[in-house]
């Protein structure tokens, strides 16, 4: 509502006070005879005060008012108001009424109107409207509307019989990237002979455009799926990687990290005060949550298995199940719906046409955000020193001094901690149901062993390659063959480096 | 640096290696290491911690592969086969740690070391003849063990399971033996036993052995090669490198 | 020894009245319902795979968590054949096309349907194709020496990939709904009694044979070979094996057998769908042989008659409390029974006397 306000005031600052004093001028003309009704119903169109509209709206339908004082109003209420006599119309005010509030459409306050408007017009382009639509462009501000006028600006033209016209409208829709200019071109080929060349080279311009803003939007998507993967692999990379653990309820953890994303906004919903910051809440949350259940599962039971990697993965495995079942059991096997906060919603247009929805674009930044944190936390702390430490020798490090139990519990509760941020992303753009998890898993595991165990640049690098190779792959293979596409080539890459890209050597990888 | 002349042997005969290079992120494990050892020789080779023992070990056993040089056995390039076909070629290795499979029994792990055919087929029609359980038999004599013949190999002793590995390596019926650490962890008594089996065992084959213990070296009575920082430091006689200054220098003298 | 034996012969022999007891009158004491005799044959079925996968896992070491892939296709192959005996009975009363393709607009049969209308042929694909899939896989994993917990990743990636590729209507193998509204095999009706004892003794013959042909092969050097390759593969390579081709071929071989079990469970159950290659089912097969006890056939055979009559009775108890009680046994199983319910069995033995 506000902003429809502010929109109006700036339409009105724009107009010239000439325009306002015509405008006044122009209004005692509503209840003259009829002829004069509909000369002054045909400039006010022509004038382009977006004020006009209510008032024209009222006269078509009757409810326009004289009033006692001669000022004329729309009817509020009712019945009219004492002293007050309905302005009556006929047919060729009703004709000129139609066109006016067509063309006054074009400078409504309201964008969806002023939208609509430019459509209908692209829908029977004619080159009447050509003054219309650039003094329409002259006081838009919407980059989407401006968008659309133009193109019917262009289609316009296209219509005139002026060649030079013709020529501009072939010029302005060539500079786009829209596919309706493009068709808009290619319908007029055949009336246009002796313009071919022109609206050759033009479609072909928008051709390049559009393949170039796929591209862009394609390199996006693969971008995305790889911020996911690498949420999802990091605290993979660490259990699986850094302490030669796997961890089969990988996977669950995520979930879970998604489930309390969707306890935490549902106890900020009945506190106001909190109610906006309950993603930003769930974060450190998630972390502690899932981190603690990890610390749980490598000090109750993984410990115990330390050097049988094969019964880990088995007993990891069970743990998974045990918590998708007693989440199933919790809070029901439906999709749990979780609600983006504002400044996550919505599309953001970006220059060349490219679309970006604005919450993957957030879990871009949040993942890289993520990976320069696990980086600091393992480069930078004592932690991160100690766990270190122990990997390259456990017994030497438990000679100096570190607790070599209390460094696997921690680092084992890092990665855990890890998924559960990897939750609240994935919150954010998928379902969240038990099984959310099931569908990452795989795939990030293809990214530890394609990046390489141990080596977190690895691990960067393999989520985005991934990310990207599949959403190159889909549009020719669909999304399934893009998986097994992506399978096959990881075999066959293992082939010619069985420890993935970034492959420790020596002596220390033969362990 | 490297005193001791390139060997300019004979290439298709015995182990030949020339200009080896291994390098580990940065760390040269191998650094230009040339060495011969004839047909029927024995030879010691010791060194500190880190000299390269081990890795020399791998290189010729197709374990890792190097980054430069010249490997060879009877002619044969190693560098490029893998550990089964070099193997094969007739080069057996006792590890520093005794690896016996432990869920089987002696016999079974002599019986799996045997000089027979090794494809998947030939094994399931593999039925063990006379003549192949005498030499398992005759083993288990040498080596001692023909009591626990049908023991869990999982059951023996430190200094069983090294002459168990030692059993398996003889039947192989390798050209080429490399040996290491033959007697970490053994007796006096089995130490001596070990030397004169190993010597019993040269002449008709090679034996390369890699060793800590000097007593047990100088009871081998044989050509001492000392390795340093990836290369040949000395070669000789035990009593060439025993006085060689730079030898007393980085390893006796310590 | 002999005792063992024993015990097994009664087993199999108390397996083998099952049938018979079912053709009893309704009110004999001694009489068993269908429900019974249907679902024993589909845990004999469960058995084999089980021996399979035990092979492969307890005896070489290759913990595949892709066998019910393996099964799956052994399971679809015999669906073809089953479906293409249909023939005019179908809904739509196709003559050649089953129903699934009519309705999805196919003009003829694809190629790779051709020749399931033998039987013979089908069968032979029902082993043939799980071979080959793990020849292939299995080539490429062993020879770059892919191993313990790598392979297992891989080889449960394989059974997702195919789990959706067989997800898709264009696959040509029904999509979603698989294969169902079987009719007949070899002449004989599949909802008769009669047909269901056959197929019965057949999955138990099967399961015989191939815990007789297990046996033996482990016990030869072959079996000690896949023994000291679970323990110490490196080992093995310096003793001159070629361990890739040694483990492919047992992986193969462990394989076909699964691809049997799947091709004896389909006529039996009488519906294939793509639900058959989603990882909970092959690793539901690793918890039975790892609660059997791994590394021995009875174990496996006990595991997968164990773990299913608990899962039967469960489900039909406490359906929500079967999911969690699997992932005990996934816990429990490696902390505190690492050799199985065998394992148990025997120190029982060798406490007593």
């Amino acid at each position: 509502m506000l902003r429809v306000a502010i929109l109006l005031a700036g339409v009105t600052l724009f107009l010239s006070p000439a325009r306002a004093q015509d405008f006044d001028a122009l209004l005692p003309g509503l209840a003259g005879g009829f002829a004069q009704q509909a000369e002054t119903v045909e400039r006010l169109g022509a004038l382009g005060d977006p004020r006009a509209i209510p008032l024209l709206q009222a006269l078509a339908d009757a409810r326009l008012l004289r009033l006692a004082d001669g000022r004329i109003a729309p009817q509020e209420g009712a019945t009219p108001a004492e002293g007050a006599t309905v302005i009556r119309i006929n047919n060729r005010v009703r004709v000129a009424l139609r066109g006016a509030l067509g063309r006054l459409q074009l400078v409504s306050p309201d964008p969806a109107e002023r939208l609509r408007a430019a459509d209908a017009i692209l829908r029977n382009r004619s080159a009447e409207d050509i003054p219309l639509l650039e003094a329409a462009l002259t006081r838009e501000s919407r980059a989407d509307i401006r968008a659309r006028m133009e193109l019917a600006l262009g289609g316009a033209r296209l219509a005139s019989p002026d060649a030079a016209a013709k020529r501009a409208g072939i010029a302005a829709l060539g500079a786009s990237a829209s596919p309706e200019a493009r068709n808009l071109l290619l319908a007029a080929r055949a009336a246009n002979a002796e313009l071919l060349p022109e609206i050759e080279a033009a479609v072909a311009a928008i051709d390049r455009r559009l393949q170039m803003r796929r591209a862009a939007e394609t390199f996006f998507q693969g971008l995305s799926l790889g911020s996911v993967l690498l949420l999802a692999a990091l605290g993979l990379a660490v259990t699986f990687g850094v302490m030669g653990v796997i961890n089969m309820a990988h996977g669950e953890f995520v979930m879970i990290g998604a489930y309390v994303t969707v306890v935490v906004q549902e106890v900020c919903r009945d506190i106001p005060a909190l109610q906006p910051y309950s993603l930003p809440l769930a974060i450190p949350a998630a972390f502690l949550v899932t981190a603690a259940i990890g610390a749980a599962m490598e000090r109750g039971l993984i410990r115990h298995l330390y050097g049988r990697p094969l019964e880990t993965l088995l007993l990891t495995f069970g743990v998974g199940m045990v918590l998708q079942q007693i989440v199933r059991l919790v809070f029901g096997a439906q999709n749990r719906e979780v609600i983006s906060p504002d400044w996550m919603m919505g599309t953001l247009i970006l220059p060349g046409g490219i679309a970006i929805t604005q919450n993957r674009a957030w879990i871009i930044l949040f993942s890289i955000a993520v990976l320069l944190a696990t980086l600091a936390a393992i480069r930078l702390t004592r932690f991160g020193l100690e766990m270190r430490a122990v990997v390259q020798n456990r017994r030497i490090a438990a000679t100096m001094g570190i607790r070599t139990g209390r460094v696997d519990a921690m680092t084992f509760a890092f990665g855990s901690g890890i998924a559960g941020l990897a939750g609240v992303a994935l919150s954010q753009i998928d379902n969240v149901s038990p099984n959310l998890g099931t569908g990452y898993i795989i795939d990030s595991f293809m990214v530890v062993v394609f990046g390489g165990v141990g080596s977190l640049a690895g691990t960067l690098i393999g989520a985005f390659t991934l990310g990207l190779v599949s959403k190159v792959l889909e549009p020719y293979a669909g999304v399934v063959l893009a998986k097994v596409f992506l399978l096959v080539g990881i075999m066959l890459f293992i082939q010619r480096r069985p420890k993935g890209l970034f492959a420790l050597k020596g002596r220390a990888a033969d362990q | 640096m490297n005193a001791v002349a390139l060997p300019d042997g004979d290439s298709t005969t015995g182990l030949y290696l020339d200009g080896v290079s291994v390098v580990f992120d940065g760390f040269r494990a191998l650094n230009n290491l040339s060495l011969i050892v004839e047909p029927g020789e024995l030879r010691a080779v010791i060194g500190p911690n880190g000299a390269g023992k081990t890795t020399m070990m791998d290189v010729i056993t197709g374990k890792t592969r190097p980054g430069a040089g010249i490997v060879r056995f009877g002619g044969r390039d190693l560098t490029r086969m893998d550990e089964a076909a070099i193997a094969n070629l007739g080069i057996g290795r006792k590890f520093q740690k005794p690896t016996v499979f432990d869920a089987l029994t002696v016999f079974e792990n002599l019986e799996l070391a045997l000089k027979a055919p090794r494809g998947p087929i030939a094994c399931l029609r593999w039925v063990l003849r006379g003549e192949a359980r005498t030499r398992i038999e005759r083993t288990m004599a040498e080596i001692g063990l023909t009591e626990r013949a049908h023991d869990l190999s999982g059951l023996l002793s430190h200094g069983q399971r090294q002459w168990l590995e030692i059993g398996m390596l003889l039947m192989q019926d390798p050209q080429l033996l490399l040996v290491d650490e033959p007697v970490a962890g053994m007796t006096d008594h089995e130490t001596e036993q070990t030397a004169e089996l190993l010597v019993g065992i040269a002449g008709t084959r090679s034996v390369v052995v890699v060793e800590h213990d000097l007593e047990f070296v100088k009871a081998l009575g044989s050509r001492v090669t000392v390795l340093h920082e990836g290369s040949v430091l000395s070669e000789g006689s035990i009593t060439h490198v025993q006085n060689d200054p730079r030898v007393i220098e980085v390893y006796l003298g310590r | 020894m002999n005792t063992r034996r024993l015990i097994l012969l009664g087993f199999v022999a108390v397996l083998a009245l099952l049938p018979l007891l079912n053709l009893l009158p309704e009110e004999h004491p001694l009489h068993v319902s269908d429900f019974l005799v249907s679902i024993i044959g589909k845990w004999i079925c469960y058995a084999i795979l089980a021996l399979a996968l035990d092979l492969a896992w307890g005896y070489a070491g290759i913990l595949s968590l892709g066998h019910g892939a393996f099964f799956a296709l052994g399971g679809y192959a015999i669906g073809m054949h089953l479906m293409r005996l249909i023939g005019p009975r179908g809904v739509y009363g196709h003559p050649v096309l089953p129903d699934f393709m009519v309705f999805l607009g196919y003009t003829e049969l694809p190629w790779y349907w051709l020749g399931f209308d033998w039987f013979i042929f089908a069968f032979a694909m029902a082993l043939i194709v799980p071979g080959l899939l793990a020849g292939i896989v299995g080539y490429l994993a062993f020879r770059s020496r892919i191993t313990g917990v790598y392979l297992s990743i891989i080889t449960q990636a394989l059974t997702y990939a195919l789990m959706l590729a067989f997800f898709r209507n264009d696959m040509g193998f029904g999509g979603n709904n698989g294969f169902t509204d079987f009719k007949e095999l070899l002449g004989m009706p599949l909802n008769s009694g009669h047909t269901r004892a056959i197929l019965f003794y057949a999955s138990l013959a099967s399961l015989v044979a191939v815990f007789l042909a297990c046996g033996a092969l482990t016990r030869t050097k072959y079996g000690r070979v896949l023994t000291a390759i679970r323990d110490a593969e490196s080992r093995v390579r310096f003793l001159g094996y070629d361990t890739t081709r040694h483990k492919l071929f047992v992986f193969v071989l462990s394989a076909m057998i699964a691809g049997l079990a799947g091709a004896l469970y389909v006529p039996q159950v009488g519906i294939i769908n793509p639900g058959e290659f989603s990882p909970g089912n092959s690793i539901e097969a690793v918890v039975w042989v790892a609660f059997g006890g791994r590394g021995t056939l009875v174990g496996a055979v006990l595991g997968a008659f164990s773990v299913n009559a608990l899962k039967t009775w469960l489900t039909s108890v406490a359906p929500d409390l079967w999911l969690i009680v699997l992932g005990c046994l996934f816990i429990a199983v490696p902390l505190l029974l690492p050799k199985g319910l065998i394992g148990l069995i025997r120190r029982r033995g060798e406490t007593k006397p």
